[in-house]
């Protein structure tokens, strides 16, 4: 296999001259803000889209008090009709695309090529672009909050009529779509990486099978990315070509029907609640075995559950749209899809109940929350399959029963596991550990708070509570529950509040922990905390599904397998690490310019030739297009480090 | 520069990648599959609103002009085969054939994009379908035009590729003026290239009104002069560029790159099969 490597034409050409010119400089810094900016390491990034996506977090939990606050008693003058659709509209788009998504991705970077016992994903530079231009669509979607036309207020899905040019005339909409359309660009970027990846980059002996099932989720999930996502790119594509060009795919008056919107939305919206669900379940698949000591149960089943809940989340989206009057044959197809793929997703608790059964449970921190996540989870899955039922639906649409249904298993599924795994996780990426404590009593406030504030909603809904109505008469009998779940709220608030102030205290001044402390299956725990920027000093060959825990039990096997690879290793000249690169920040530098001339600035009055729009436009244009030319010419080469420490660039030493 | 004889590179297997498929070409591949869901959206649309046309939508097959259509599909598809020739070409090491080939496909690839250029201009000006004034023009001018945005995406990535191929291996790369000397030649290419697009345009339509004769050329060159000696003095610089100078950093191993590519112009030719029968032909049928 070496000695293949060694020959192969793939891997770049290390023999070459070394081309650096004036422009084509290489950033070795390691520390301070330019190693941040230049960085290509998988780790950095994932770090970098957790803080974002944590930050994101707590804005979208403020809109989402405001919002409880302006419904805690009826009447309430709080918040107005107008700002009330800015927090419900930003409040759901932060938190599933800066929060959830990116929170997921940050998992997907740090964790799955160490998952894999890979020493970086397969286009480190690609890696790092996906987060650029994820942050500049955050930021595009968050500018109109600091300017006069405020925030985008059309509500997460966006329907047409009412986001066309007609009903929303000025930017709040423009940058909603600006911002979708780029966070788009980055999910698909990063999930093509992370699919050659994972099917490209695994170590020797590491099968399909035998991927945790972590790693498998994340490859579902980056097929749903990059085969839903066009799906809402085209819609905002003809969406943005109406408000900006007039044409006229959702204008009634010329031809246009605004349904199509509608479809074309689902058919992303709903693999996207996949996406938000998937990779939390791979999370959940690790952190049980772990403290149940026990392999997953049934793990082919598991993995085959996961792809088919994939598969059938292309087939479901119409759910969304019972009371938009389909006609019976359509509304009952996609009643039955809707059912069938509660099938795969009830196989997954049985496997998860399986796999705790009999097992030895240490009931730490991380266990707390997947436990939760699997009765929380359970509660939204079961109001959902309520929805499936079209004339129960008929009742439900648009109340707070699907309020409550959806933060069941977005906050009770999604973000309780993804807590968990941060819980899990902390020790393998800081070399420290959360006090059991606090920790748990995070936990419980948070698990009290969150079941104060939904469930109540239920009856709300029931009850006929609409949803995105800004406030309601005292005589409609919902004060109560209102005012339960506005308290209820504030509880998740404190308890979310203690969760990250315990994780920054910890991160400074936490309990420093050796290796694996958990006792743990996969791979990546037998990795020094935090893991050196190579990853692995010599790429394990993978003997067993749960591998770290084999070589607990083969320590001398292994380690001897270990010294002849490592041998082999050092004559193919050290370990190869990519050159940092500053172009994928620059290409967002562009892109960002690009996206303030189309969605922010105003439209030039007259017919001349190059007005302000334009010419922010284009030189946004021109900034990524020489950040990509020099991108690709200054090439995918790297240079070599030795264990112990020295290093030499390409070129120079042979 | 090392030779490295054709025999030792197995363009069908990359042994450090777990699947023996390249990196590169798996990420094309996967992003195929993303592109055809955005063309499928596209074309779901144009086909949806075809289904429910509004009342006084134009009829499609007024406007059409299936013969040059039909020419220009005929050349994109043969624009395909060069492509396959250039990837065979650096497969086997030849640069001389990997360059005609690549720019006989530019050649292909432009003379479709003037096709289109000369339509949309003829559908506007002419037929009077905007891209505003009624649905067919919104989806039609949308979906060609990505498509039409593709094949430019194509081209440029030729053309850039081919500038690539020229660039100096051993000391003279250390040097930064080959860097340059490469952006001097893309501007180069780029505005011959625009310059032979409006000749051609020019010239067509001047045909097009007078009727095709000397006269009507001779007016023309004497009216365009200044555009005709630019694209004269183009197509030298093109040729001063592409004199040989010394070995370059561009061969078998850069395959890959190069199968990359044609992965993505091939994909863009089959989406085209596809629009050329579900917008075009689909009008013509009954």
């Amino acid at each position: 296999m070496a000695d293949a490597l060694a020959k192969t034409g793939f891997l770049g050409k290390e023999e070459h001259a070394p081309t650096k010119t004036f422009v084509l400089w290489r950033p070795t810094a390691k520390t301070g803000l330019m190693s941040w900016l230049t960085t290509v390491d998988h780790k950095r990034i994932g770090f970098l889209y957790g803080i974002s996506a944590l930050f994101f977090f707590l804005v979208g939990g403020v809109e989402a008090l405001l919002i409880r606050i302006q419904l805690m008693v009826p009447n309430n003058h709080f918040l107005t009709a107008q700002q009330y659709n800015e927090m419900f509209t930003m409040h759901a788009t932060t938190m599933i695309f800066l929060a959830v998504m990116p929170l997921s991705a940050a998992f997907f970077n740090f964790i799955m090529p160490l998952q894999i016992g890979a020493r970086d994903v397969a286009f480190p530079r690609l890696n790092a672009f996906s987060f650029w231009v994820f942050l500049v669509g955050a930021i595009i979607l968050n500018i109109g909050w600091f300017i006069h036309d405020g925030a985008p207020n059309g509500g997460w899905f966006g329907y047409t009529p009412l986001t066309t040019k007609l009903y929303s005339p000025n930017h709040a909409i423009d940058m909603w779509v600006m911002g979708l359309q780029l966070l788009g660009v980055a999910s698909i970027a990063a999930s093509l990486n992370f699919i050659v990846t994972i099917i490209n980059l695994r170590a020797p002996g590491m099968t399909m099978m035998r991927l945790p099932v972590f790693t498998w989720m994340t490859l579902v999930t980056a097929f749903l990315i990059v085969l839903s996502f066009p799906a809402i790119t085209i819609a905002l594509v003809e969406l943005m070509m109406d408000r900006l060009f007039g044409t006229n795919f959702f204008e009634v008056s010329g031809g246009g029907m605004p349904i199509l919107w509608t479809h074309l939305f689902w058919v992303f919206g709903h693999p996207e609640v996949y996406i938000l669900i998937l990779p939390a379940m791979g999370i959940i698949s690790e952190i049980l075995p772990t403290f149940a000591r026990k392999p997953l149960f049934g793990y082919p089943i598991v993995v085959f559950s996961g792809a088919s809940i994939g598969f059938l989340g292309f087939g479901v989206w119409s759910h969304h749209m019972f009371t938009t009057g389909m006609g019976t044959m359509g509304t009952a197809a996609f009643s039955l899809t809707t059912m069938v793929i509660a099938v795969p997703t009830g196989v997954k608790i049985f496997n998860w109940i399986g796999t705790l059964w009999g097992g030895h449970i240490s009931m730490r921190t991380p266990m707390c929350f997947a436990l939760g996540f699997i009765w929380m989870f359970m509660i939204g899955g079961f109001s959902g399959v309520m929805h499936a039922a079209a004339p129960a639906d008929a009742e439900q649409h648009n109340s707070y029963f699907v309020v409550a249904h959806f933060h069941y298993v977005l906050i009770g599924g999604s973000l309780f596991a993804l807590l968990a795994g941060i819980h899990y996780w902390f020790p393998l990426m800081f070399g420290r550990k959360v006090s059991e404590f606090w920790g748990k009593l995070s936990f419980w406030l948070v698990f009290i708070g969150f079941n104060v504030t939904f469930f109540p909603m239920h009856f709300l809904g029931l009850n006929g509570m609409p949803r995105r109505t800004f406030t309601y008469d005292s005589n409609m009998g919902w004060g109560t529950g209102n005012f339960v779940a506005t308290m209820g709220a504030f509880l998740l608030g404190i308890g979310v509040g203690t969760y990250f102030v315990v994780m920054v205290y910890t991160f400074f001044k936490g309990e420093k922990v050796a290796k694996d402390p958990w006792d743990a299956r996969t791979l990546e725990w037998g990795l020094p905390a935090p893991p050196p920027e190579y990853n692995y000093l010599v790429i394990p060959t993978v003997h067993a599904r749960d591998d770290w825990w084999y070589e607990k039990h083969h320590r001398s096997e292994v380690a001897a397998e270990r010294a002849v690879h490592a041998k082999e290793d050092a004559a193919h000249g050290g370990i190869h690490m990519p050159f940092q690169s500053i172009y994928p920040f620059i290409a967002g530098v562009g892109i960002l310019v690009g996206a303030v001339g189309i969605a922010v600035v105003d439209a030039d009055p007259g017919p001349g030739l190059v007005g302000r729009k334009l010419a922010t436009c284009l030189v946004g244009f021109a900034i990524l297009l020489v950040a990509s030319l020099l991108w690709s010419l200054e090439g995918n080469d790297g240079y070599h480090i030795h264990p112990e420490g020295e290093v030499e660039g390409d070129g120079h030493g042979h | 520069m090392s030779s490295i004889s054709a025999a030792d590179i197995d363009h069908h297997h990359d042994p450090s990648t777990s699947t023996g498929i390249p990196n590169k070409k798996l990420l094309m591949w996967t992003f195929l599959a993303s592109d055809c869901m955005f063309f499928g959206c596209l074309i779901s649309t144009h086909l949806i609103y075809r289904l429910h046309p509004p009342p006084g939508v134009p009829a499609a097959r007024q406007i059409f002009s299936i013969e040059l259509t039909s020419f220009s599909t005929f050349i994109l598809l043969m624009s395909s085969l060069m492509m396959a020739l250039a990837v065979n070409a650096i497969q086997k090491g030849n640069l001389r054939s990997l360059r005609a080939s690549i720019l006989t496909t530019v050649l292909f690839g432009s003379i479709f994009l003037g096709c289109q250029v000369y339509e949309f201009h003829n559908f506007v000006y002419e037929k009077h379908l905007t891209i505003t004034n009624s649905i067919l023009g919104t989806t039609f001018f949308t979906l060609t035009g990505t498509h039409g945005t593709h094949v430019a995406v194509g081209v440029l990535w030729l053309v850039l590729m081919y500038i690539r191929s020229f660039k100096p291996a051993g000391a003279e790369a250390a040097k930064g003026t080959w860097l340059l000397f490469s952006f001097a030649h893309l501007v180069v290419f780029a505005a011959t290239l625009i310059l032979t697009g409006y000749v051609v345009l020019g010239v067509a339509r001047a045909g097009q009104a007078d009727g095709f004769n000397l006269k009507m050329i001779g007016t023309y060159a004497g009216a365009q002069y200044p555009a005709l000696i630019a694209t004269l003095i183009g197509f030298l610089g093109l040729r001063w560029f592409a004199l040989p100078r010394g070995e370059v950093d561009f061969d078998q191993r850069n395959a890959v790159d190069v199968e990359m590519m044609g992965l993505y112009w091939h994909f863009v030719d089959i989406v085209w099969i596809v629009i050329f029968t579900a917008v075009y032909l689909l009008e013509y049928i009954s």
